[in-house]
């Protein structure tokens, strides 16, 4: 090889990273299709190819039922967070005086463990918690309140707290981005704040908001630390499932079924949101 | 004007709302009883000073620092090649390369932890800190490769044509000229790719057979209300290295860009 002509130099530098990723990408996929058709027999594998993982995934409802829910939580979860973080992203960028302080003050917490945070929130929405013992003490609540943890209610608050600043960062970005005399064109032309947001800034940010959306569902669906955290028996998620097959159920094959199928569920619907998104940013733009 | 501010007071809101976990983990460490409830009963630095006798902890920061440090050279040396040809050639499969490498930040945990343990078992490589390392450093990976290409972003490609047209060779080019003006950057990689693995759980959980890291330590102790004081303490130092470390990383990129005037 010629390592002195550009292209080659390129591919020669990039090719350890490149390797190493896609090798550890797909090896993996390929190894977990081959155990999906297999059978686990106590200690040993069965190598006879066969549907069965499958047919058993899609007729048990609890993996539905998982599958579907994870879906919803993860969904819920990128709303909430998106909704909360549009705010916070459009005054950092437009208003602030110092942006590069209060994106380091976002940033700063979430250099920690997430193992630590969830478990901190544990603490904090318990029935004998933080929160409850803070309200009760100050005669705001007569008894402690139940329907902050084990549910999805916690399990939402807490991803919605975890993934903020992978919503906040992508979109202030694109704010960032606007030329202001788009804006003032608009005012010119009679638009009041309110439209001009919705007809001029918010079709402008629509990346932002798109990218922050997969940023935050994909890895979301497949969480395992919050679901067994706060989710209790209510908001446990097809991750806990997962787990459970590679763990205490030793059965592989099946844990590679639900892993593949995990994975192209929230590929299908990541495809259709971004395909349904870019249509309507073009309606309303 | 109104609007603003009612945003700047969602804004400090929100704030509140991003500490409120990560600054009552180190104030209920200090509390003098084993519930984690207001009001706090006293101050005591007692869950702290048992730490130092906990052999199964102190084998577990072990592993850790081990597994960190590894995964941190791994993938800062590869993020480093990378970035390089990123930034500074043009080349066939660029962007395919680039985009497969930041693939790590958005694949679910669970997907990842089980197929690699699945690969390495396939392998012959039983669970392990090896199989924990290999699996860090494709998770850290995406980040050394983004800091490098910024440390590389605003580097001037005559100071390398300089040192060649006045005779040095390719390697003495690299080593005297371009690893000295990129070095802020690497620190700076290494520091947040050995966080990265440092607080990492998922993978960990799943790799690390019977050597645990910090993190699966922590899992297996808070199933176990009586050592939640102790949990606590433990949590908070660990909140306290990687913020610390994160700060010193955030000083060296940006001395990094600084001296690239």
């Amino acid at each position: 090889m010629n390592l002195r002509s550009e292209g080659a130099k390129g591919v020669a530098l990039s090719a350890p990273a490149t390797v190493y990723v896609g090798f550890l990408v797909a090896a993996p996929l390929l190894i977990l299709v081959a155990y999906s058709m297999w059978t686990q027999t106590y200690v040993d594998i069965d190598r006879t190819p066969t549907l069965a993982n499958y047919r058993e995934a899609f007729t048990d409802p609890l993996v539905r039922h998982l599958m579907i829910r994870s879906i919803l939580i993860a969904a819920a979860v990128t709303v909430v967070t998106v909704a909360l973080a549009y705010p916070i992203a459009y005054f950092i960028a437009i208003r602030a005086q110092k942006k590069t302080l209060w994106l380091l003050l976002i940033t700063i917490p979430f250099w920690s463990s997430y193992l630590l945070r969830v478990f901190a929130w544990k603490l904090i929405l318990g029935f004998n918690g933080v929160l409850n013992s803070a309200l009760l003490a100050l005669g705001l609540i007569d008894e402690p309140l139940t329907f902050l943890l084990y549910n999805e209610f916690a399990v939402v608050l807490t991803l919605a707290h975890a993934w903020a600043p992978f919503a906040i960062l992508p979109i202030f970005v694109s704010i960032q981005k606007i030329d202001p005399s788009l804006l003032e064109a608009a005012t010119d032309l009679g638009s009041s704040r309110i439209e001009s947001f919705l007809r001029v800034t918010l079709p402008l940010t629509l990346p932002g908001i798109i990218a922050a959306c997969l940023v935050i569902f994909i890895p979301t669906v497949g969480d395992y630390v919050t679901p067994s955290l706060v989710g209790g028996s209510d908001g446990k998620m097809i991750a806990n499932l997962i787990q459970v097959q590679f763990g205490a159920a030793n059965n592989w094959p099946l844990g590679a079924t639900l892993s593949l199928l995990a994975m192209l569920s929230v590929g299908f619907v990541a495809i259709v949101f971004v395909l349904s998104a870019n249509g309507f940013g073009r309606r309303i733009r | 004007m109104k609007l603003a501010f009612g945003l700047q007071t969602y804004a400090f809101f929100y704030l509140g709302f991003l500490y409120l976990p990560v600054l009552f983990l180190p104030l209920f460490s200090f509390n003098d009883g084993t519930i984690v409830a207001f009001p706090i009963k006293g101050w005591t630095l007692e869950w702290y000073r048992q730490l130092g006798s906990q052999d199964t902890l102190i084998q577990a920061l072990v592993n850790s620092l081990l597994v960190g440090a590894v995964s941190a050279m791994l993938s800062t040396a590869m993020g480093l090649f990378a970035a390089r040809a990123y930034v500074r050639y043009r080349f066939r499969g660029k962007r395919i390369s680039e985009g497969l490498v930041m693939l790590p930040l958005v694949v679910p945990g669970i997907i990842v932890a089980s197929s690699m343990l699945v690969l390495f078992i396939s392998m012959g490589l039983k669970p392990s800190l090896t199989a924990v390392i290999l699996g860090h450093t494709f998770l850290a990976l995406p980040f050394a490769v983004a800091i490098m290409k910024s440390a590389f972003d605003d580097f001037d490609v005559s100071l390398e044509e300089a040192a060649l047209d006045l005779g040095s060779t390719v390697l003495e080019t690299f080593r005297r000229v371009t690893l000295p003006i990129v070095a802020p950057g690497i620190v700076s990689s290494l520091l947040v790719t050995f966080t990265v693995s440092f607080d990492e759980f998922v993978l960990a959980f799943f790799l690390s057979g019977n050597e645990p890291t910090l993190p699966v330590y922590i899992w297996s102790q808070i199933r176990f209300p009586a050592k939640l004081p102790n949990t606590l303490a433990l949590g908070s130092l660990l909140l306290l290295a990687s913020v610390l470390l994160l700060v010193i990383a955030e000083f060296f990129r940006r001395r990094s860009s600084k001296s690239l005037v």
